[in-house]
């Protein structure tokens, strides 16, 4: 019962919602409150006031009065601290499963006073501090841990600050509505599919040795004679020289080729595939239940692939 | 396992800050700032251990050395306390108290593993500074305490911030104090005072070489080296002579040989009469945890609660522990106790009978010779001016008859010998007589039109009960160095004596003029300042408080109104003090660019170059240039930096192009 009141108290006054665009800091969005030190600090200022009464001592008086009253002054210069900064979210690279995504967020600092010591956390316990200089931007890459593949939004972020004298902890939440796109888990490295088990329509891409088309990491099983020595030389470990014959043959990386497998599996499968395909640069297609992307080749195509990829069966 | 469990959590919840060499030579600064004032008052042995546990500290900081063993600090915090327990007897005296907080910030640094512990470093300094205060709440004192307080605030700030630069973080100490300064004035003046002590009476508060109770060869003398102010006087209307300004003390009646002390008598109420010569004044007197006051002789009213005694002496019930005003009225002609208690005349003529033979004779002769009691005193003030007697600081050591030993053999003394000697014979000659001490003179302070009167004003002289005239005041001093009377101390004093003076009693002397003029004069503006700083800073009490807001205009003065006057007044300053601060973050710089520019073609115009509304920026400054061509690099120049900035790439919160054009723009000049 308290705790339901509480938590309505508390969407009451925090308002969590989620924002686009530029967001500026103005008094309804920071929140203060004394911090533990702060609290132990106004202790320190009694005992001192009464040892002051007590043995008259007017100096003593004078001394108090000046740390109270910068003990008070310094919640306005905390608050001030983070007061009318403009920040927005910035263009998320995507990211694997399992590997950090870098969301970035533009701090623009529109007044003439340096900002110092600024904090920024999501609840995981990932903190990044920085300053901001006078009629400055910054940008600041928050990482955040990708778990599984689809869209991963920043969560409710918390500024914050306890400059200058940590007695007073100034805070906001932020909650843009910037997402960073996480593809599949890449499965461990395979064989790409052959061609000749290929059975679709169209062309295949064949694996063969009329053109030198690049190197790719050795696996048990490969032809010793494609070995690439001179890249073992160069320290860059144990590589397969590949041949291709591209001509009018195209790779399909297919769902259906993986039957017995989880779906995710299948699609961490194919993501590793897609990456091989396009380090090869071969032209490759994407065959998944919900979508079918034309062969192709190039980054641009490598990206469209592993969007549906780590959208596949998910609501948009 | 539980303590490791804890300590993880404070890491997660206080991500661990860094505690670079910088911050830890701040808080190094900040523990030998607060302990610098403490110096001469701790045991020698305190502040070594204090020093050396310092550079103990850097040296570990400047090798970036690991910090010492727990165990290591604990067992030097158990020999302190140790030292301090056998040195003081206490923990929590105060002296003990402040030796022991002092060592616990040195220690405290040797153990400085994370924020927080710089944190207590930082309180405890705060802490510790007060407790200076207990020696010495001088202008000197607060000047010093304002410094160690920005290095502490930027020692704090570098805490919080880790990174910031030495410049910005003095900076934002010394706004933190600046705005602090008027907020606690405010405080300062209005917060309700309570008069302490709240608990227990400390005694040790103040520490006082005044006039004590008694007095035997010496107790004076000791006194005259002592520059300290014994009290201020303001007079209402016109001073009195030198030589009628006796403030009255201890009486003292009975003597043992070698100490006079005040004794026991009864109490029938003191009676003056015949008085004449008025005189209305203000004093101020500094604490001397003793219950007397002082007042010319002799006193009729005093405006705070006192009471007088059978011998004419102030008393107040408590000791003086905190810097007392008042005024008071004397007549400086009286009749004192002209009918005086038989019994209080007895006591006026004991003396121990079987010391001192030499000078008991010599009394009975003079009392045999003479016809009057009058006669007999002038023959005794005549025989100390002849009889080749010397006023000296440092007479020499009196046997055990030492009356006699001083009239006939040394016959050097200070004040206390000539009276102490004088009301033996009188006693001994069978008039009544009776040492009084207090002191004599005082010295002019014209910028503040007050008289200072100094612990080396301390005097000693003789009353004696006269028929019909009651107790007369003899001051047998005045028959060896009549100087001493009426121009003071360092006058009397032969030169040998007197450059054993304090600097600030040996000026007082228009005799000894090699003291240059400017520095008596900064003297006296020092100590107008000292005493400005004493009623208004150090004495604001109650009373004062009280005093000072009814001259305000508070009608009415409850704690209430107090606290309500202090919040609005606070209020209206920190409304203040957002407005401006919060001004800096909406500063917009495009408006400045547009300002300079505007400046530049006003300063154009008023040489007849008119900047036409269809005209650009670009056009107009060719135009001007061709009128003007001796200027024309200047015009291209702020022409350019101004389309650069209001309309070019670079970045419109060039912070450094706009100070450029304004360079630019203040500098030209057609």
């Amino acid at each position: 019962m308290l705790a339901a009141l509480k938590q309505q108290f508390r969407s009451w006054l925090f308002r969590p919602r989620i924002e686009s665009g530029t967001v500026t800091l103005n008094q309804r969005r920071i929140f203060i409150i004394p911090t533990r030190q702060g609290i132990g600090f106004v202790f320190v200022l009694l005992v001192m006031l009464l040892g002051d009464i007590n043995y008259n001592l007017s100096l003593g008086y004078v001394l108090t009065f000046l740390l109270g009253t910068t003990t008070l002054m310094t919640m306005l210069h905390t608050f001030r601290n983070m007061a009318q900064l403009e920040i927005r979210a910035g263009r998320t690279d995507p990211v694997f499963a399992g590997e950090m995504a870098q969301f970035v967020f533009h701090f623009h600092n529109n007044g003439m006073l340096p900002r110092y010591h600024l904090k920024i956390h999501d609840g995981t316990g990932h903190c990044v501090t920085f300053d901001i200089s006078a009629r400055q931007s910054v940008e600041i890459k928050l990482p955040i841990r990708a778990a599984q593949r689809g869209w991963l939004g920043s969560g409710r972020l918390t500024l914050f600050t306890e400059f200058p004298l940590g007695l007073y902890h100034a805070w906001s939440y932020l909650q843009f509505d910037t997402r960073c796109l996480v593809y599949p888990k890449p499965a461990a490295h395979q064989p790409l599919p052959d061609s000749s088990e290929q059975s679709g329509k169209g062309k295949f891409n064949v694996a063969g040795d009329e053109d030198f088309s690049g190197l790719r990491r050795y696996v048990a099983g490969d032809a010793f004679p494609r070995i690439a020595w001179k890249a073992l030389a160069r320290e860059q470990g144990l590589q397969v020289k590949q041949f291709s014959s591209q001509q009018g043959r195209e790779l399909w990386l297919d769902w259906t080729l993986l039957p017995g497998l989880a779906a995710e599996r299948k699609l961490e499968m194919l993501t590793r595939w897609v990456l091989d395909a396009d380090m090869q640069e071969q032209n490759y297609g994407l065959r998944l239940p919900d979508i079918e992307l034309q062969p192709g080749h190039g980054a641009a195509h490598r990206s469209e692939c592993l969007r549906a990829l780590a959208l596949c069966g998910l609501p948009n | 396992m539980p303590a490791s469990v804890g300590t993880v959590r404070i890491a997660e919840l206080e991500p661990a800050m860094q505690l670079n060499t910088h911050l830890i030579y701040g808080l190094l600064i900040c523990v030998l700032l607060i302990s610098i004032p403490h110096a001469e008052h701790l045991p020698f042995w305190v502040s070594s251990l204090s020093v050396m546990l310092l550079v103990w500290r850097t040296y570990l900081a400047y090798c970036n050395r690991p910090l010492p063993p727990r165990w290591l600090l604990f067992a030097v915090m158990a020999g302190s306390v140790g030292g301090i327990l056998i040195g003081f007897h206490t923990l929590f005296g105060r002296e003990a108290g402040v030796t022991l907080l002092i060592l616990l910030a040195a220690l405290k640094l040797l153990e400085l593993r994370s924020a927080r512990d710089a944190t207590v470093v930082i309180y405890l300094a705060c802490f510790v500074i007060i407790t200076g205060f207990f020696y010495s709440q001088s202008m000197l004192t607060a000047l010093f305490m304002l410094a160690t307080l920005t290095v502490i605030l930027a020692t704090w700030v570098h805490l919080q911030s880790g990174t910031l630069a030495l410049r910005p973080r003095l900076r934002i100490a010394g706004i933190l104090l600046l705005q602090a300064i008027p907020l606690a004035f405010i405080l300062f003046v209005l917060f309700p005072r309570v008069e302490g002590p709240l608990w227990g009476l400390p005694q040790d508060a103040y520490t006082s070489s005044g006039l004590d109770d008694r007095m035997s060869p010496g107790s004076v003398g000791k006194l005259a080296l002592s520059d300290a102010v014994a009290f201020r006087v303001m007079f209402k209307d016109h001073p009195p002579q030198r030589d009628q300004m006796y403030w009255r003390g201890p009486v003292l009646w009975d003597f043992d040989g070698h100490t006079w002390t005040q004794g026991r008598g009864s109490f029938k109420p003191p009676q003056l009469d015949s008085l004449a010569y008025p005189i209305d004044y203000t004093v101020t007197l500094e604490p001397q945890n003793k219950n007397w006051l002082f007042a010319l002789e002799m006193p009729t009213q005093i405006s705070i609660p006192a009471a007088m005694t059978y011998d004419f002496q102030l008393r107040q019930n408590s000791p003086v522990t905190s810097r007392e005003r008042y005024s008071a009225h004397s007549q400086l002609g009286y009749r004192a106790n002209a009918e005086e208690d038989p019994r209080q005349l007895q006591r006026a003529l004991t003396f121990p009978y079987n010391s001192n033979p030499r000078a008991q004779q010599l009394a009975r002769e003079w009392h045999n010779n003479s016809t009057s009691d009058e006669a007999v005193i002038s023959t005794a003030l005549a025989y100390f001016n002849r009889e080749g007697f010397h006023y000296t600081l440092s007479p020499p050591q009196l046997g055990a008859n030492e009356i006699d030993d001083f009239l006939f053999g040394t016959r050097k003394g200070f004040c206390e010998h000539f009276a102490s000697g004088f009301v033996f014979l009188m006693r001994a000659a069978g008039i009544p007589a009776r040492v009084v001490t207090g002191y004599l003179g005082g010295e002019y302070n014209d910028l503040g039109d007050y008289y200072i009167v100094r612990q080396s004003d301390a005097h000693a002289w003789a009353e004696v009960w006269l028929r019909r005239r009651g107790w007369v005041r003899i001051d047998p001093t005045a028959a060896i160095a009549p100087a001493r009377v009426e121009l003071g101390m360092a006058a009397a004093l032969p030169e040998s004596d007197s450059a054993a003076l304090p600097l600030m009693v040996r000026a007082q002397s228009p005799a000894l003029i090699n003291v240059p003029s400017w520095l008596v004069n900064v003297r006296f503006k020092l100590d107008a300042l000292t005493n400005k700083w004493n009623l208004w800073v150090l004495g604001y009490n109650p009373e004062r408080q009280f005093a000072f807001l009814t001259r305000m205009g508070m009608e009415e003065i409850t704690w209430q109104r107090m606290a309500f006057a202090m919040m609005a007044g606070m209020a209206l300053l920190v409304g203040f003090f957002t407005l401006l601060m919060l001004r800096q973050l909406t500063v917009r710089n495009i408006d400045e660019v547009q300002r300079l520019y505007l400046k530049f073609c006003r300063a154009l115009a008023k040489k007849g170059i008119v900047r036409e509304t269809h005209e650009g920026p670009q056009d107009f400054a060719a135009r001007a240039a061709q009128i003007k061509p001796q200027f024309a690099p200047a015009i291209a120049d702020i022409t350019a930096r101004y389309a650069a900035l209001r309309y070019g790439q670079s970045d419109a919160m060039d912070v450094n192009g706009i100070q450029a054009l304004r360079r630019a723009v203040a500098a030209f000049k057609l």
